[in-house]
């Protein structure tokens, strides 16, 4: 028992709390997503976090609602982490005329600048330049916003992201770049596409820039991470970049699991799985306080409840005007 | 090596087929590309390619576009031959800066040619929206130096893949997505079609609809219909938007007088556009009325199929523009095929998501 105590030493309970709502919340739209998807309603390119929700939940807890963030094709749950609309998020997936485009952009394409998110997209390392764009106008309008930048293993191959890097270095930008390294883009392993023993984090830190990286399967641990490295780039010390491990449970793109390509092992998936990062934080919640079992309970239900209404919501929702295509291709139209 | 033997083949087993041949050929070529060494060697056209020709011929390759390209240029400088391939046109975009500024260039300031084939996917439908469905085979088409070819069946697919690979400038090759799984008989072994040949694909007198890609099973899903009404539609399939096959649309429009050029691009400046404008110039005095173009509306493509219902061109619209040529009767306009339904995928075949 003391030894428990002692590793919990400063678990902060209402932190891990936080952290584990939006893991939870993120998970169970996802799982829900990947549960209707195969009805076909859903019809867009969709790339589910499942696997991945620590980083995103834990970095919620440390900015602010004005803060900007971006992020890419797997945008779901930063957008959702960053308070972004679930009933908004689900009507794009349907393609309605109550998502955050209209029917525009598709799971990839996902946005609430009510809460700072900017926006994703879906070219690899496309959206990079764009949060630090966004960071330097907030540098320019003398604000303290900074600028979150989502990105995977794969983005840091782009051209883009080292001439991105090297202008918030030289500016002195506000941006926190997010590098969830999971190991693979699509079916293709870090091997085929990055030296055999490449650190990112250490590669990247050579630019001149701040760098972190961490277990992203542990939120606590992502939590104290993402604190220090928010405070510094709020500080005005510049940029700073944080690489994360972690993994993608599910197929690259679309619900299903994807281990029989045999594009990694069984085995490697497994592995992973056991270092879920939501029963990861469970565990310690409860090695803590058991009575909370029965708060989660609770709460489980809740947001239980809160996604089959925006569920309910995006199905009820209409489709937009096949003429709406035609309009607002300009910004003075 | 001429196997008259012709089996009923995929157009992505065509595209297969003829990687095979050509690397079979060519024991110095390369062929690399995002996900070409992955379990499904995209769309099924890179798979086995690896194990018949080594790791060192074959590869997947790092989410870098525009430096991959310029690789590319820079070993066919030195004769080593490629195809690259991107899942999407969408994502080669990143990469204009090589295809432009170098592989367009090199031959014609350095005389060194630059015998690279870039194969590009371009979708539609099922949610791809805004940046994974552009069809922008015109800008290609605009730079010198260029050769941009868009095949429109297995068959044209091997022989102009095969003649795209061995030939000795830098070859935009666009393969749409909805005629991935489209069939037709095609050769074994080596064959060639040439570059810059469009093919008639059926010959009528009254209106020649100039098609390329997708677009032509759409033409000739209209022709058979309005041939049904009497009006004979000469099809042509350009195969080849750079260069264009210029006498073969004159000589047509010399039979027929009327032109409707199709384009799977936005209309601005779309290679419907060029046809137009060259037509018009060249056998002004054969038009019996003003040339029509179909293509897609100046507008990005949508995701929901909400929006994309009635986007696309389609057998009906290519009906209403000729009955509205040649002033037929609102019958035949309103009986033209409608869009299945769904609208948004080329057939069962077609799951999603991509
Ligand atoms: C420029 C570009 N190249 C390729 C693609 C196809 N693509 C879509 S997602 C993806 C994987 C990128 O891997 P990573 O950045 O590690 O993100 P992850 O999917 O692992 O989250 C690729 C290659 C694309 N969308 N854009
Ligand atoms: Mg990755």
């Amino acid at each position: 028992m003391g030894f428990m105590k002692e590793i919990n030493n400063d678990f902060n309970v209402r932190i891990a709390l936080n952290i584990w709502k939006n893991i939870y919340l993120i998970r169970s739209v996802e799982e829900k997503i990947a549960k209707k998807y195969p009805e076909g309603k859903m019809r867009c390119p969709t790339h589910l976090s499942i696997g991945q929700e620590g980083v995103p939940a834990a970095w919620s807890e440390c900015v602010r609602n004005n803060d900007f963030a971006v992020s890419t094709h797997r945008g779901h749950a930063h957008y959702l982490a960053k308070g972004g609309s679930l009933n908004a998020m689900l009507g794009e997936l349907y393609g309605k005329v109550t998502g955050c485009c209209r029917g525009r952009g598709g799971s990839m394409h996902l946005v609430d600048t009510s809460v700072g998110f900017m926006g994703t997209t879906a070219i690899v390392g496309n959206s990079i330049p764009l949060g630090v764009g966004l960071a330097l106008s907030a540098q320019l309008k003398e604000t303290d916003q900074i600028s979150c930048i989502f990105l995977g293993d794969g983005a840091v191959e782009e051209g883009a992201f080292y001439e991105s890097v090297n202008f918030a270095v030289v500016r002195k930008l506000p941006v926190l770049f997010i590098c969830e390294n999971n190991l693979y883009s699509v079916y293709s392993p870090l091997s085929v596409r990055q030296p055999k023993d490449r650190n990112i984090s250490a590669m990247v830190n050579a630019m001149g820039i701040q760098t972190s990286f961490g277990d992203g399967n542990d939120p606590m641990a992502v939590f104290d991470i993402m604190t220090k490295s928010v405070k510094c780039a709020r500080s005005g010390e510049g940029p700073f970049f944080l690489e994360f491990s972690t993994y993608r449970w599910r197929e690259h793109c679309g619900h299903s699991y994807d281990n029989h390509l045999n594009y990694r092992s069984e085995q490697e998936f497994e592995e992973w799985r056991l270092k879920d990062p939501l029963l990861r934080l469970e565990k310690q919640l409860f090695d803590k306080d058991v009575t909370l079992e029965a708060i989660l309970v609770q709460k489980r239900m809740l947001i239980d409840h809160e996604i089959d209404l925006a569920f309910q919501f995006a199905e009820e929702s209409p489709y937009p005007e096949a003429s709406e295509a035609y309009t607002k291709v300009y910004a003075d139209e | 090596m001429n196997n008259p033997a012709a089996q009923s083949k995929t157009f992505t087993e065509s595209i297969n087929e003829a990687l095979v041949q050509a690397m079979t050929l060519d024991s110095q070529m390369i062929c690399y590309g995002l996900g070409a060494t992955d379990p499904k060697g995209i769309f099924g056209t890179t798979l086995g390619l690896e194990d018949k020709f080594g790791k060192s011929r074959v590869f997947d390759m790092p989410t870098s576009e525009n430096a991959m390209t310029g690789v590319a240029i820079g070993a066919a400088i030195d004769g080593i031959r490629s195809v690259t391939t991107h899942q999407r046109l969408d994502f080669f975009l990143l990469a204009l800066d090589q295809l432009v500024n170098s592989a367009a260039k090199w031959f014609y300031t350095y005389g060194r040619p630059v015998p690279i084939t870039i194969r590009l996917i371009m979708g539609r439908g099922w949610g791809q929206g805004p940046t994974h469905s552009q069809n922008l085979h015109a800008w290609f088409a605009h730079i010198p130096g260029l050769k941009v070819v868009m095949p429109s069946t297995a068959y044209d697919a091997k022989g102009l893949l095969l003649s795209s690979i061995f030939d000795p400038n830098p070859v935009v090759f666009l393969e749409h997505r909805w005629l991935h799984n489209s069939v037709s008989d095609v050769p074994d072994g080596d064959f060639r079609i040439p570059i810059g040949k469009a093919k008639i694909v059926r010959p009528g007198k009254t209106v020649t609809i100039v098609s390329m890609s997708y677009l032509v099973v759409e033409a000739m899903l209209a022709a058979d219909y309005l041939n049904k009404h009497g009006v004979e539609c000469e099809v042509l399939d350009l195969r080849t938007i750079k260069p264009i096959d210029w006498p073969a649309i004159y000589y047509s429009i010399s039979r027929t007088g009327r032109l409707l050029a199709l384009d799977t691009g936005h209309l601005t400046g779309s290679v419907a556009a060029e046809v137009v404008a060259r037509v018009t110039q060249h056998c002004f005095d054969q038009l019996k009325a003003a040339p029509r173009r179909l293509a897609m509306p100046d507008v990005p493509e949508p995701s929901s199929p909400g929006l994309t219902k009635g986007f696309y061109v389609r057998a009906n619209h290519i009906v209403s523009e000729i009955c509205a040529m040649m002033n037929l009767s609102r019958e035949i306009c309103e009986g033209a095929p409608i869009e299945p339904e769904p609208h948004d995928v080329p057939g069962n075949w077609f799951k999603g998501p991509f």
